[in-house]
């Protein structure tokens, strides 16, 4: 009886090293798009600026963190024949929170994003994290394998947006105020349209525009992600 | 055998220096068959190696190498409206052509077989030397005026992602050429379609076209041209030949038909290759010697290649039968004549790694290619020419066509098995003669 008393108590709000593994793993060895591969669909479709993608990671860190607090919270309440609508009522909640803050306070980017922000509540990443984590864990850890999953499906999108925007528009962090002219070119996007001397030659590679590119570098990833932890490789 | 000894005393430490070991081997087993044996079981014994076999698509390749840095020179002319008749400038076209494709030729196998030489190092393993014949296919269906860092990009691409991600030589599930073609395709499509790529030296300014102004290296010919009192290449930025416009005859047949086509090119020249286009792809007849040489020496399968042409052939009839614009009253035997269907068929689509490996599976392999690659070159208005993406296409479908020929081959067996079971044990000879 004692043991269990001292194991209720350290269930509250403490950050030891099982808590950082929560935030760190999906970032590195249990990455929801490399190695589970889930919530394909919107990093393929959104990641051809890096806006965009940015944007559309801050909302699933946001929608996954707080759907998984809530379900945690009310997992003893939530009847088992009904879960998954409920989870879906929550994770919707909060999504369209998002979608009209967006709507409100930058337009421009809400057009460039239209139906994926409202696909997050279909995202794998999130329904498949409250169900097999929120469902069964307390509301601190589970808030935080919700940040850690986001982040790992964030970290994958604006890598992917780094090369399709550097190789397929020629520009960095464009619609921003921090927009780069790296290997100069199109000026629908960017408040510096010059050429740069040194890149003239450049043309941009429209394969990197299209949603192609980013299953390739999906792949890519894939396949740096597995030579790096061989575990993952399944024999069969 | 002065060169043997040598080679072995510069041998490298296989331990020590694991990436020069590498080179030096394959450049030993290139000139020597190896010594090395298997200790142990039933082995084919045949000096005709990988190595040996890939060379034999390259000596194919030959004649459609020689038409095709003549070509790139006699476009070039008679663009200018110079040199018209075969022989004349024969010089010139050959020094141009040659000015052209080599570079290409250079870029293509230093990058490919680079990429090899790093993989199979890193690997251990020894190179492998399927390159060998994606270096030689690629210059050959690129256009002449190719920036060389785009082709060196594509070729990256290419080997990396078309073979080295999925083990190497004989593991691609798509033919590395076209993989290769196709990157440029969808990535720079400017450099690669339409009427002005096909051409070499010239160029667009506004709405005229003009020739490019000649280089340095033009310049040096001149002189030993000059010095033999040949006629020589001069400053360049000459005007076209009047109604000059670059296009192919597909081109034109997309736009007007048959009749479009045969205003500019007559049947014999299409024929004979001496049309704007991919470097190798027209001559027709050189190819075609190709083809027979592949065939005779059992590299390519004819299955493949005949059942790529009726396939071509029934699309091409079905096509007519529909009619709906001048493109597709096109005859369908005239199809043969334009574009690059007999590149495709000899050296594209009977590669042996892509391609379905059952007998029955290579005739369904081969009709769809004709069929999907006369769709997307008649119907598709995008898309001048399909033969690229329809064997792209089929070469993702080959391992379903054969797993179901398999399947099919051993559900007749059973069949047969349950229907006789006293004789299922018996040789088939004796099944075929109860059978009486």
């Amino acid at each position: 009886m004692a043991e269990t008393a001292v194991a209720e108590k350290k269930e509250g709000i403490s950050f030891g090293k099982k808590e950082r593994r929560l935030l760190i793993d999906p970032l590195n060895e249990n990455n929801p798009i490399t190695v589970q591969v889930l919530g394909i669909c919107s990093a393929l479709a959104v990641t051809s600026l890096i806006l965009p993608s940015l944007v559309i990671s801050v909302a699933v860190v946001f929608v996954c963190a707080f759907s998984s607090l809530i379900t945690s919270l009310l997992r003893k309440y939530i009847p088992n024949a009904v879960r998954m609508i409920v989870m879906l009522v929550i994770i919707a909640f909060l999504v369209t929170i998002v979608e009209l803050t967006l709507k409100a306070f930058s337009f421009t980017v809400y057009k460039q994003l239209a139906v994926y922000i409202g696909l997050i509540i279909t995202n794998c990443i999130v329904m498949g994290r409250l169900e097999a984590f929120a469902m069964a864990n307390n509301p601190w850890k589970s808030f935080l394998d919700g940040i850690g999953n986001g982040l790992g499906y964030g970290a994958i999108l604006l890598i992917i947006a780094f090369f399709r925007e550097l190789f397929g528009k020629g520009t960095l962090f464009a619609g921003t105020p921090i927009a780069l002219n790296i290997i100069g070119a199109g000026p629908d996007y960017l408040i510096n349209t010059e050429t740069s001397f040194l890149f003239g030659w450049y043309v941009n590679n429209n394969l990197m525009v299209m949603p192609a590119a980013a299953m390739f570098i999906i792949g890519i990833l894939i396949w740096i992600q597995r030579a790096r932890f061989p575990k993952l490789v399944d024999v069969s | 055998m002065g060169l043997l000894q040598f080679l072995h005393k510069i041998e490298p430490d296989k331990k020590k220096s694991p990436f020069l070991h590498t080179l030096f081997d394959g450049f030993f087993t290139f000139a020597y068959a190896p010594n090395t044996v298997t200790k142990s079981g039933t082995h084919i014994k045949d000096g005709m190696d990988l190595k040996r076999t890939m060379f034999m698509v390259v000596i194919a390749l030959q004649l459609a190498y020689l038409f095709g840095t003549y070509n790139i020179g006699h476009q070039h002319f008679s663009a200018l409206g110079m040199h018209e008749s075969f022989l004349s400038g024969f010089h010139l076209k050959i020094t141009y052509g040659l000015m052209k494709l080599l570079p290409l030729f250079i870029v293509s196998n230093v990058v490919g077989l680079g990429i090899e030489f790093i993989y199979a190092a890193k690997k251990g393993h020894p190179i492998e030397e399927g390159y060998l014949v994606s270096g030689a296919l690629i210059p050959l269906i690129m256009p002449p005026d190719l920036p060389l860092w785009i082709l060196a990009l594509s070729i990256i691409f290419a080997v990396i992602v078309g073979k080295e991600a999925f083990g190497g030589t004989g593991m691609n599930i798509m033919n590395i050429a076209l993989l290769s073609r196709v990157f440029i395709f969808f990535a720079y499509p400017t450099y690669i379609s339409g009427d002005e790529v096909w051409v070499s030296g010239i160029i667009k300014e506004g709405t005229e076209y003009m020739g490019a102004s000649y280089g340095m290296i033009h310049g040096v010919f001149d002189w030993v041209f000059s010095s033999f009192g040949w006629s020589t290449f001069g400053e360049g930025g000459m005007a076209v030949a009047d109604g000059y416009t670059g296009a192919t005859p597909l081109g034109l047949a997309a736009k007007g038909g048959w009749e479009a086509v045969t205003e500019v090119y007559s049947p014999a020249q299409m024929w004979w290759g001496a049309i704007p286009g991919s470097i190798g792809e027209m001559p027709k007849l050189f190819i075609l010697a190709g083809a027979l040489l592949l065939i005779i020496t059992k590299i390519a399968s004819w299955r493949i290649m005949l059942s790529m042409v009726l396939g071509a052939a029934v699309g091409g009839m079905l096509i007519n039968a529909w009619g709906a614009n001048p493109f597709m009253e096109v005859h369908w035997l005239y199809h043969f004549y334009m574009g690059s269907f007999f590149f495709a068929m000899a050296f594209m689509a009977t590669d042996p790694v892509t391609a379905a490996r059952t007998e029955i599976g290579k005739w369904i392999y081969g009709f769809l290619i004709g069929i999907v690659g006369m769709v997307i070159r008649v119907l598709n208005p995008a898309y001048p020419e399909g033969w690229m993406l329809a064997i792209l296409f089929m070469n993702v479908f080959a391992p379903l066509i054969d797993y179901y020929v398999l399947e099919a081959n051993v559900a007749r067996r059973l069949a047969r098995v349950k229907a006789k079971p006293d004789t299922a044990m018996e040789a088939e000879p004796q099944l075929s003669v109860s059978e009486h």
